[in-house]
């Protein structure tokens, strides 16, 4: 279980996040959507520690993340950043196999490599895995940065609009395999999208976001109605049901 | 593209090993008084001079090369720019600075409590320099490179400002232009901690691939950032205050050898710190062999024949590959 009571972050005086309470069940797929500068990155990154907490606290399967050891965390919660640019001349395999760091300290026991593999394959990346990351193209390399976040092999995992850059195949099947994760393995996957009609298919609760406040929780088809794109997004849109689910026609 | 080369491949790795040994052997034998292999076993005076003179002279080359290159390789994993390295960065200055103003206010001083303090100077500066580098625009790769030559150059010139009020001047060169000539048994074996400095960056290898990823990256994976720093900050200082005070600070080194072999074999530390260290090794050595022969019977410091070649090869650098992808 997530639990973030009481949360408020600031830049300088500039508030980001105002008093955010959010308890995230273990198991499932949580979608976390917001207008730009909602405040969701922010709310990751706290989760995950990369920014130091200033107010409130955050606790994830018990363990405080601001006062529990960084390597004993990077077995409970991974993280894959919005914008993770990779400089360094890895090869997709290596890439992939860092995810693997926090458990073997850098050497890869047999089910690590088992591990590794299978991440590979989940994402399609068999036939890349020998190639410099820098050779690939922007969606074939942000799989590979879901790959080693997946290769982690950790309970919770955090993802910062991992459809970017992605096909429509690709995001689709990245959705399913997120959904596999949480319905076969019990993870917990906390994912930032753009895309409302991926996170009606594929969540079971969406969280919306705005001003660094919590606007809406719950259920898609308890959440996704005209009313409420109009007071997140300021945007008015259809809403159609197709099977069972509601979809939101904002091309329209 | 896949990896052009292997870093574990048997065969370049017996060729390297060839390679060095080769150079090692020629820079055993080269000097004033030729020193063929089978006068060594027959001549006494010829032994005495190939343990007292040219086998210190040669390791204090390897340890130094290896040393810088492997200095080189960690300031560019920590700064996570491809152009930065001790001597272009404020941390052999630092280093010239510190031992300088020892030997003016501490001339009794030993030469290991002369490094140490030497080594303190280079992780003041060095400190300073990547606390700055943090903060220039990453969208910008040239500028941290460039400020680290402003830089270093500032810390320079106050090194040679004191100096020069101290009539300290030649002391000064000793320090900033390498040169091997002057090496002798019981005058470089402190290089030998240089050697300690390379184990310890292999014991910390991966993580320092993982640093290269950038500080979120290495928060995930659970990675203490702050004590990562301060470990490659060290090692990175000691040796090159070793380096400036043993035999006078060799530039170049750890820019051209890290970034031909990140071109060559990519960079995950693990694979590539051994050739990174063996081709540093190999460089100096090269170009010490190559001071001596130049204008023979005189000698060349190696810190000038390094300061062009080793600008050659930076140039080529530069304009093979723009930016620092
Ligand atoms: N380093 C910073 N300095 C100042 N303000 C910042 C900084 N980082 C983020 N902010 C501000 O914090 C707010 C929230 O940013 P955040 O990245 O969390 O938004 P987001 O919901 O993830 O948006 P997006 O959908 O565009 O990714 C924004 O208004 C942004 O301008
Ligand atoms: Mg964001």
């Amino acid at each position: 279980m997530i639990r973030i009571e009481n949360v408020s972050f600031r830049h300088r005086t500039v508030p980001i996040l105002s008093d955010i309470t959010l308890t995230i069940d273990k198991g499932g797929v949580v979608a976390l959507v917001g207008p730009n500068g909602a405040g969701k990155s922010t709310l990751l990154s706290l989760v995950a520690r990369l920014q130091p907490l200033q107010m409130g606290n955050i606790q994830i399967d018990g363990l405080p993340v601001d006062a529990t050891p960084g390597r004993q965390l990077a077995r409970v919660v991974a993280i894959l950043r919005q914008d993770t640019t990779v400089a360094s001349r890895l090869t997709v395999r290596e890439l992939v196999s860092f995810g693997r760091f926090p458990h073997g300290r850098g050497r890869l026991s047999a089910a690590d490599h088992a591990i590794v593999d299978a991440a590979l394959a989940r994402f399609d990346l068999a036939d890349l895995a020998g190639r410099f990351i820098e050779t690939l193209s922007g969606g074939q390399r942000q799989r590979a940065l879901v790959a080693m976040a997946f290769a982690q092999g950790t309970d919770y995992l955090l993802l910062d609009e991992p459809l970017n850059n992605l096909d429509m195949y690709y995001a689709r099947e990245l959705m399913r395999a997120l959904r596999a994760a949480a319905d076969e393995n019990g993870k917990t996957v906390v994912i930032v999208l753009h895309d409302i009609n991926q996170a009606s298919a594929h969540a079971d609760r969406i969280v919306a976001m705005k001003g660094g406040r919590i606007l809406a929780d719950g259920a898609p088809c308890d959440i996704l109605t005209p009313d409420m794109l109009e007071v997140v997004f300021g945007l008015r849109a259809p809403v159609e049901t197709i099977g069972g689910k509601p979809f939101v026609l904002h091309q329209l | 593209m896949t990896a052009a080369l292997s870093t574990s491949s048997w065969r370049a790795k017996a060729a390297a090993g060839l390679g060095l040994a080769a150079l090692f052997a020629v820079s055993l034998a080269v000097g004033v008084s030729p020193l063929p292999p089978g006068r060594v076993l027959s001549d006494p005076d010829a032994l005495q001079l190939l343990l007292v003179s040219r086998l210190p002279r040669t390791l204090a080359a390897v340890l130094s090369g290896a040393g810088l290159a492997i200095a080189g390789l960690i300031m560019q994993t920590l700064s996570r720019n491809r152009f930065v390295e001790p001597a272009t960065a404020g941390t052999a200055q630092s280093a010239e600075l510190g031992i300088l103003l020892v030997t003016l206010f501490f001339p009794a001083a030993s030469l290991p409590v002369k490094t140490l303090l030497a080594a303190g100077a280079a992780l003041a500066g060095t400190s300073v320099f990547l606390a700055t580098a943090q903060r220039l625009p990453p969208a910008q790769p040239y500028l941290v490179p460039l400020f680290g030559i402003v830089y270093g150059g500032v810390i320079g010139a106050a090194a040679t400002y004191a100096a020069w009020q101290a009539d300290l001047l030649q002391f000064l060169s000793v320090w900033t232009n390498g040169d091997f000539s002057g090496v002798l048994r019981g005058r470089y074996e402190l290089l030998w901690i240089a050697a300690l400095m390379v184990a310890a960056a292999f014991l910390v290898a991966d993580r320092l691939t993982i640093m290269a990823l950038g500080r979120e990256a290495s928060i995930g994976l659970g990675i203490d950032y702050a004590r990562m720093m301060q470990i490659g900050l060290v090692i990175v200082s000691v040796i090159t205050a070793l380096s400036v005070v043993v035999v006078g600070m060799i530039p170049f080194v750890g820019l051209a050898v890290p970034n031909i072999v990140s071109r060559l074999m990519g960079d995950n530390v693990r694979g590539t710190l051994g050739w990174v260290a063996a081709g540093g090794a190999g460089l100096v050595l090269a170009c010490d062999i190559a001071g001596r022969l130049i204008r023979y019977p005189y000698e060349i410091p190696v810190g000038t024949v390094m300061g062009v070649a080793g600008g050659a090869i930076f140039l080529w650098l530069l304009f093979r590959r723009g930016g620092h992808g």
